[in-house]
């Protein structure tokens, strides 16, 4: 039988262009908002961005001047506490579900974190108000550091999921087959194999939980003076911010505008930071 | 040294379909035997039974007395400490891709504990030299990733890196079913200089292949081992009619 493979006609080739065309429109038309709003944001708060504002607390109402420091550096202390707590845990139940979760109880597990995913930040909040704070009898970096955890946790544990399953089955038989016991191929083989993939689901919970303003709200609660015992108070950029853009004053609404650009800037940085540390790791073929 | 393999009455399942139907044999110590048979007869399941690796597998599960040396296969010992002994070299090259080619070569002994760089290089130096890889990655050894290199020379670090670990028997599961005729006669000269260390039992398709490198030949078909004698005999005089029409081809 002759087949005839027919020519590639001017339609095929300007159906071609235009599918290109329409591809590189879509991802203008999604990276545009991203790019709008970090302009919008140097617009608007580069300008209020100083030494003071980068090394002084808030001053009092009505008074000029004054800064974030302390808000930077609580929002600093509040993701170090929230992924303390959170990677492990997310990383550690990612590796149930992976490896051991093949079954019912993996399923459960695996519909719980998905609901706990969509459940609202704000009430996240309300779970921590209620294991930390009201047992500590006032509010803490802690429970904000614990509030957002469990923000993160869901996300960490089924990108881990996801990043483990894409490990091809001969990777863990070649370790079985050295006698290697299955912890150890899991954490030693496993895992590692996965990284860059574990790492990429650990900075997405990372950087969706920084700007949270809502789980902190009655468990960091903020402040206006330098803190840094956990177990008290403290102040978080989003949380200024929130405070500052409600509030009257125009000095006020333009440092806020300056705090979210310096908070924008910092996830941006942690993320990146991140990323080329993991990447100096990587061997030539890998 | 090698050690001899003793297997009696051998039945495995995956799930409830049986696979294996009452397997004898008897695999001499610094020998290598070969196994052959058509596609889905068992071989495959066969070695990964002698080193506990069928039971990775949900619902498989193996019946029956599997003596390795000294080890009691299925009674008395943990798959951990069988494994070290016993080394595996799978059909597809399955080199760890985000660590080293020295990496992947020490990965036995340093996930196993084993600390002592300076032996650690040697042994990394000498297993690599036995696999017949050294002078192709010397000056890559830690820059390279071990999923960098082409396929023959990736199935090869996995030689090395089974060898490091220094097994007293190495199973190899189609070793060249994925590689050109140059890397294959690579692998087949190793697996003779090998024999004089180890015992090998090697699952191969290609029927010339088991008559150049093995001394003793089983026949697999449908789960069960129709024949197993020297690989002579099983090539020029078989005793079952079904390994005759087998080896000259008439099926399979």
């Amino acid at each position: 039988m002759q087949i005839v493979i027919p020519p590639i006609t001017w339609r095929r080739r300007a159906m071609d262009r235009l599918m290109t065309a329409v591809s590189v429109l879509t991802v203008l038309i999604v990276l545009a908002p991203l790019f709008a709003i970090f302009a919008y944001l140097v617009y608007k708060g580069v300008g209020s961005i100083n030494l003071a504002f980068l090394t002084q607390t808030p001053k009092p109402v009505g008074e000029p001047g004054g800064g974030m420091a302390n808000a930077i550096a609580g929002t600093g202390v509040i993701l170090a506490i929230a992924s303390l707590l959170g990677v492990p845990l997310g990383i550690g139940a990612g590796i149930f579900l992976s490896e051991y979760g093949r079954n019912r109880y993996g399923d459960t597990v695996r519909f719980v974190s998905d609901v706990l995913n969509g459940v609202p930040s704000i009430v996240i909040g309300i779970v921590a108000y209620g294991l930390v704070v009201m047992r500590q009898k006032h509010f803490s970096a802690l429970a904000g550091g614990v509030a957002l955890a469990i923000m993160m946790i869901p996300t960490i544990a089924r990108t881990t999921e996801q990043m483990l399953l894409l490990v091809p089955q001969s990777i863990r038989e070649a370790a079985f087959g050295l006698g290697v016991s299955r912890w150890r191929t899991t954490l030693s083989i496993t895992l590692r194999t996965a990284t860059s993939g574990v790492i990429t689901g650990v900075m997405l919970a990372f950087a969706r939980v920084a700007g949270e303003t809502a789980p902190l709200l009655f468990t960091a609660f903020g402040n206006q003076f330098w803190n840094w015992r956990l177990d008290q108070p403290t102040a978080a950029l989003s949380l200024q911010i929130y405070t500052y853009a409600l509030s009257p004053f125009d000095d006020w609404h333009r440092q806020a505008w300056a705090g979210s650009l310096v908070l924008i800037v910092l996830i941006v940085s942690a993320v990146a930071a991140v990323r080329i540390v993991v990447r100096r790791g990587k061997l030539a073929g890998a | 040294m090698g050690v001899g393999i003793t297997v009696e009455h051998l039945n495995a399942f995956y799930g409830k379909t049986q696979a294996l139907f009452d397997i004898n044999i008897t695999v001499q110590a610094n020998h290598a035997t070969a196994l052959i048979g058509p596609s889905g007869c068992g071989k495959s399941t066969f070695i990964r039974c002698l080193n506990r690796m069928h039971e990775t597998i949900p619902e498989a599960r193996v019946e029956g007395k599997v003596r390795i040396g000294e080890f009691n296969v299925y009674n008395g010992t943990s798959a951990t400490q069988l494994r070290r002994r016993v080394g595996m070299v799978f059909q597809k090259a399955n080199p760890f891709p985000t660590m080293s080619i020295y990496d992947n070569v020490a990965a036995g002994l340093k996930l196993n504990g084993f600390r002592n760089r300076k032996q650690l290089d040697e042994i990394v130096q000498k297993s690599l030299h036995s696999s017949a890889l050294w002078d192709e990655v010397k000056d890559s050894l830690h820059k390279k990733s071990g999923a960098s290199l082409s396929g023959g020379q990736q199935q090869r670090l996995c030689i090395a890196r089974a060898l490091a670990v220094q097994p007293e028997v190495l199973l190899m599961d189609e070793p060249c079913s994925a590689l050109d005729p140059i890397s294959t006669g690579k692998i087949e000269e190793l697996i003779f200089q090998l024999k004089e260390q180890y015992t090998i039992v090697i699952v191969t398709h290609n029927m010339q292949q088991a008559a150049r490198v093995a001394e003793f030949t089983g026949f697999f078909l449908l789960g069960k081992m129709i024949e197993f004698d020297k690989t002579e005999k099983v090539f020029t005089n078989p005793s079952d009619k079904r390994t005759e029409d087998y080896v000259t081809g008439r099926f399979g």
